[in-house]
């Protein structure tokens, strides 16, 4: 525990004196307020719904769930997290120290974590301008922000397994990237399907676990979905970095 | 301290490190040396628990780096020959965050920094971000990280590669101090610098140990000598009496069923060999010269930098 917190803590403070985690927070914030305005002045007022910078797609009337901004975002700050290291040979010093790979992958998976509780917290602004403005129903924002979190450290999850394939950022960016939109289509695409293998899809996507979030119900399938997607692919970092050792 | 058995290295089918076996006293500096791409940096990697080995052992302190890798790796201070450093950290968080890594508590860790950044001579960095540094002060950053945590043994791959004159004369004697009080194994394509750092050698060529010897014998050799392997079929101890007394010879060795002779490289003794054994009623099956003598080694080595292999 205390060499993931020293990766952890030392992960953070790297994000933090980077320009890339401000530019990629800044951009998220300028982006989700965008959607959050439009959302609000194209549809009728709605004192409940901070749906617009939760799901950006429904600005433009598509109901995908699952925030692509949000994924977009993880893909940006996770690609460096373990292929920086093998480009430097850092990794190197990391894995004959006496720390446990799962020890590395577990340090860089909290900080990104650290990052995106940061994230998650400066949107605060926008349920805040309802509650000044409104009375907004706080227990479906409340599950939302939940949702927000469990899907923000899945895609971290994924962003770091395709970090620990590479030692090049762009290839590990684009991999997690098609990973996650792979997941996040299934959702859509499960509207055309044959009843039987829409359940599958569904059940499958990353999109279609969040829609209940957005809507204020908290149902432990979707908790547990994405818990152990997140687990399953912490898993495959740390078999990753092993297979390493094996080359 | 270090010990390695039988240990071989395959990546994917190309053969890196070739079944060598060697013991490192507590205390020795020891010189793992080699042309480009003789399989030192697998060597060490495996030793640092970096990479798995394909066949074999490799022990630090007594824990197998393959299946303790975890307690050995608590007895070493690695320096990989690419000096990895992040660049974005200052000197001095870049130590502290190793020295934790490595097992110290805030206290020892701040103790520690302040006296490895004496014993580097980095008192005026350190406070500078690594990325703004030359290679020479990288490089006495990356000795810095590997003493950190005061490990019982050092592994430092090429350490003086790509650092100017006055640079490689104080890295060497600092690698001689550090000798005092640990078990050092370093790996170099220079001779010379072996025979300044190092107590005793070991000369690795395409991944088998050609060589092991303390300096002075070793040298002895490659001022030039000739060696060649001969299969005779016959009593094995009176064959190797009577190679003994041809003249010129100067050692015959075992090795399994052939008898290698050593002689001066100006001395051809084949002829002899072949007129001693047909005297005495014995078959000579085979006499040649040794593959790779130790004078193409010697040579490979003391080529100038520029002629070498781009890459290891």
């Amino acid at each position: 525990m205390r060499n993931i917190i020293l990766i952890a803590s030392k992960e953070l403070r790297s994000y933090l004196t980077s320009p890339m985690a401000y530019i990629v927070v800044c951009i998220f914030l300028l982006l989700s307020g965008l959607f959050f305005v439009l959302y609000l002045t194209n549809t009728s007022f709605n004192d409940t719904s901070i749906q617009g910078f939760i799901d950006p797609l429904s600005v433009f009337g598509v109901q995908a769930g699952g925030n692509i901004l949000l994924l977009l975002f993880a893909v940006v700050l996770t690609m460096r997290t373990l292929a920086e290291e093998k480009k430097l040979g850092t990794l190197e010093l990391l894995l004959t120290s006496p720390v446990r790979d799962s020890d590395v992958v577990l340090g860089k998976f909290l900080g990104s974590m650290g990052i995106l509780t940061i994230m998650l917290i400066l949107t605060f602004l926008y349920p805040l301008l309802l509650v000044i403005l409104g009375d907004p129903d706080m227990g479906p924002i409340w599950t939302s922000y939940l949702g927000l979190f469990l899907l923000g450290t899945t895609a971290l999850s994924v962003g770091i397994f395709a970090s620990s394939l590479t030692a090049n950022q762009i290839v590990a960016a684009v991999v997690s990237g098609a990973i996650l939109f792979a997941l996040w289509v299934i959702g859509i695409v499960a509207g055309n399907v044959p009843e039987g293998l829409q359940e599958v899809l569904n059940y499958m996507s990353i999109s279609y676990h969040s829609v209940g979030f957005e809507t204020g119900v908290i149902d432990t399938r979707d908790v547990i979905y994405y818990l152990s997607l997140t687990v399953l692919f912490l898993y495959f970092s740390i078999r990753s970095l092993e297979a390493s050792r094996w080359s | 301290m270090i010990r390695v058995q039988n240990l071989t290295k395959y990546y994917g089918e190309r053969l890196a490190v070739n079944n060598i076996s060697f013991n490192i006293d507590k205390g020795e500096i020891v010189g793992l040396l080699g042309p480009n791409a003789a399989g030192k940096t697998t060597t060490m990697r495996i030793l640092t628990g970096f990479l798995m080995p394909t066949k074999g052992d490799a022990f630090i302190a007594d824990h197998n780096m393959a299946t303790d890798s975890l307690e050995g790796r608590r007895h070493i201070g690695y320096m990989p020959e690419s000096i990895p450093l992040y660049t974005d950290m200052k000197v001095r968080d870049y130590l502290e965050f190793f020295g934790r890594i490595r097992g110290l508590d805030a206290n020892q860790t701040h103790t520690r920094i302040d006296e490895v950044v004496q014993t580097c001579h980095l008192e005026e960095y350190i406070d500078v971000i690594i990325g703004k540094l030359s290679r020479g002060f990288r490089q006495r950053v990356g000795i810095a990280q590997a003493i950190i945590h005061n490990p019982d043994v050092l592994i430092l791959d090429e350490p003086t590669i790509g650092i100017d004159p006055i640079q490689v004369a104080q890295t060497r004697n600092l690698i001689k101090e550090l000798g005092k009080e640990h078990t050092v194994l370093i790996s170099t394509h220079i001779l010379p610098e072996v025979s300044i750092i190092c107590e005793r050698v070991i000369i690795i060529h395409r991944g088998k140990i050609v060589a092991e010897d303390n300096i002075e014998n070793l040298s002895a050799v490659l001022r030039g000598s000739r060696r060649i392997r001969v299969e005779v079929k016959g009593p094995a101890d009176r064959i190797s009496i009577a190679l003994r007394r041809i003249p010129g010879v100067r050692r015959v060795m075992r090795e399994g069923d052939f008898f290698i002779v050593e002689s001066p490289a100006e001395v051809d003794p084949r002829a002899k060999i072949n007129e001693t054994m047909v005297k005495s009623g014995w078959t000579l099956l085979s006499a040649e010269s040794v593959e790779m003598s130790l004078e193409e080694i010697f040579l490979q080595l003391t080529t100038k930098e520029d002629e070498e292999e781009p890459h290891q």
